[in-house]
């Protein structure tokens, strides 16, 4: 293509953007653009299907029958997520194989998050409350984002999150109107997972490599600072409503701006454990690969009895 | 590692009978029996679904985004939309 074609092109795709219609698999698209959204679903399928390991831990340990089988189909609903980004991605021309290859040698980065331990059954209610708040908080801004697959799959994603958030509270409640000691629990999960929940949007916006550009091709209709904020303000309240303390003795609202202020987390402890030297990396990857190994089994001989193995996909989704 | 990269389906879901069978993702599968287990894992596993197809991606001809010219309409079609005549409503 012409440097002069590819100028039109380019004029053509941002002009689109800008009108607010959403880029479909087969339109011309900037290589950045679809660098970006490889690099930023692929991140995003990964966490789902790591987000199962924290939680799923707890499935045989969960207190009563219907706690039970509500953890289990929220961690089904996570490898449902992970699935769906995947072929999000793959409309990009990125293989679900390779991404997968990816996050089993190590290389993949998914979300700080769940690099996390769960030492007790209020994690499982914290992170469904917290995490997953801030987890829509974030996806409900990428449903407004400019890639039609992506989005499509946010919204999906969204509406089953609705039911992660509100399992998770009602789990803290039972925890908050408890004894003594269910309430230290929960608060104790609330603090340990405060800063890592508000490392989960991201760098702040000025040292944030990419936020210019995904801004303009609304690859994301928000900033990292702008998700946090609005998680802050929505979660505070929430918190403080069950008698519980956020862990941030600078948290407090700001009359000027109408905003809560806090303290900001750590980053350089955000880019450790982003590049693999948090608490459970090594542990969580080492689980996908057995997960990975154990199934092995399944796979061939679904592939036996159908006669294929491999095979490409083509772009649709 | 060559064993997960099975061929695509797209899924279609009908909520009820009388409705029309919608376009809701797709699925990697071995083969059509099992995209439809698949497809009903990933894609009813809470809102009521009486039935799905599932269709073999490469099966699916599409029109280009890029062709435009395709759906354009060469001369007034106007004579075709209800809303341009001055027939009372309740017709």
């Amino acid at each position: 293509m012409s440097e002069q074609d590819e100028k039109e092109h380019l004029a053509e795709f941002e002009a689109r953007i800008a009108r607010g219609e959403k880029v479909e698999p087969g339109d011309w698209m900037p290589e950045e653009y679809r660098h970006n959204l490889i690099r930023m679903i692929g991140q995003h399928a990964h966490s789902e299907i790591v987000g199962q390991l924290p939680e799923g831990k707890w499935i045989p340990f969960a207190p009563g029958f219907r706690r039970k089988l509500t953890l289990i189909a929220k961690v089904q609903d996570e490898a449902g997520h992970g699935q769906l980004l995947y072929r999000a991605a793959e409309t990009l021309g990125a293989t679900r194989q390779e991404m997968i290859e990816e996050l089993l040698a190590g290389k993949a980065k998914y979300s700080n998050v769940f690099n996390y331990p769960t030492p007790t059954w209020a994690d499982v209610g914290v992170i469904g409350w917290l995490v997953d708040t801030a987890a829509v908080v974030n996806q409900s801004m990428l449903a407004q984002g400019s890639y039609g697959p992506y989005a499509r799959a946010m919204r999906r994603i969204c509406y089953e999150e609705a039911f992660h958030i509100k399992q998770g509270y009602d789990a803290v409640v039972a925890l908050a109107k408890g004894t003594p000691e269910q309430r230290a629990m929960a608060q104790d999960a609330v603090n340990r997972w405060w800063y890592p929940t508000l490392m989960m949007s991201g760098p702040p916006d000025k040292i944030s490599e990419h936020t210019e550009r995904a801004m303009r091709w609304r690859i994301k209709t928000k900033t990292n600072d702008q998700v946090r904020q609005e998680f802050v303000d929505l979660i505070v309240p929430q918190i403080r409503a069950l008698g519980l303390d956020v862990p941030d003795a600078e948290c407090a609202p700001d009359k000027a701006t109408g905003h809560y202020q806090f303290t900001r987390p750590d980053w350089n402890e955000l880019k450790r454990v982003v590049n693999g030297d948090g608490p459970c990396n090594a542990e969580r990857i080492a689980a996908r690969r057995k997960a990975h190994d154990d199934g092995r089994w399944v796979r061939e001989a679904l592939a036996a009895k159908s006669g294929q193995s491999t095979k490409t996909a083509p772009l649709l989704a | 590692m060559t064993d997960t990269q099975w061929e695509t389906y797209e899924v279609f879901h009908q909520s009820k009978r009388g409705e029309a069978h919608e376009h809701v993702g797709s699925v990697h599968a071995p083969d059509a029996q099992v995209a439809l287990q698949y497809a009903r894992d990933q894609f009813a596993r809470r809102l009521k679904c009486v039935s799905i197809w599932v269709v073999r991606t490469s099966d699916i001809t599409a029109t280009d985004y890029q062709d435009e010219s395709f759906f354009s309409q060469s001369t007034d079609k106007s004579y075709r939309d209800p809303k341009t005549f001055g027939a009372p409503d309740h017709l």
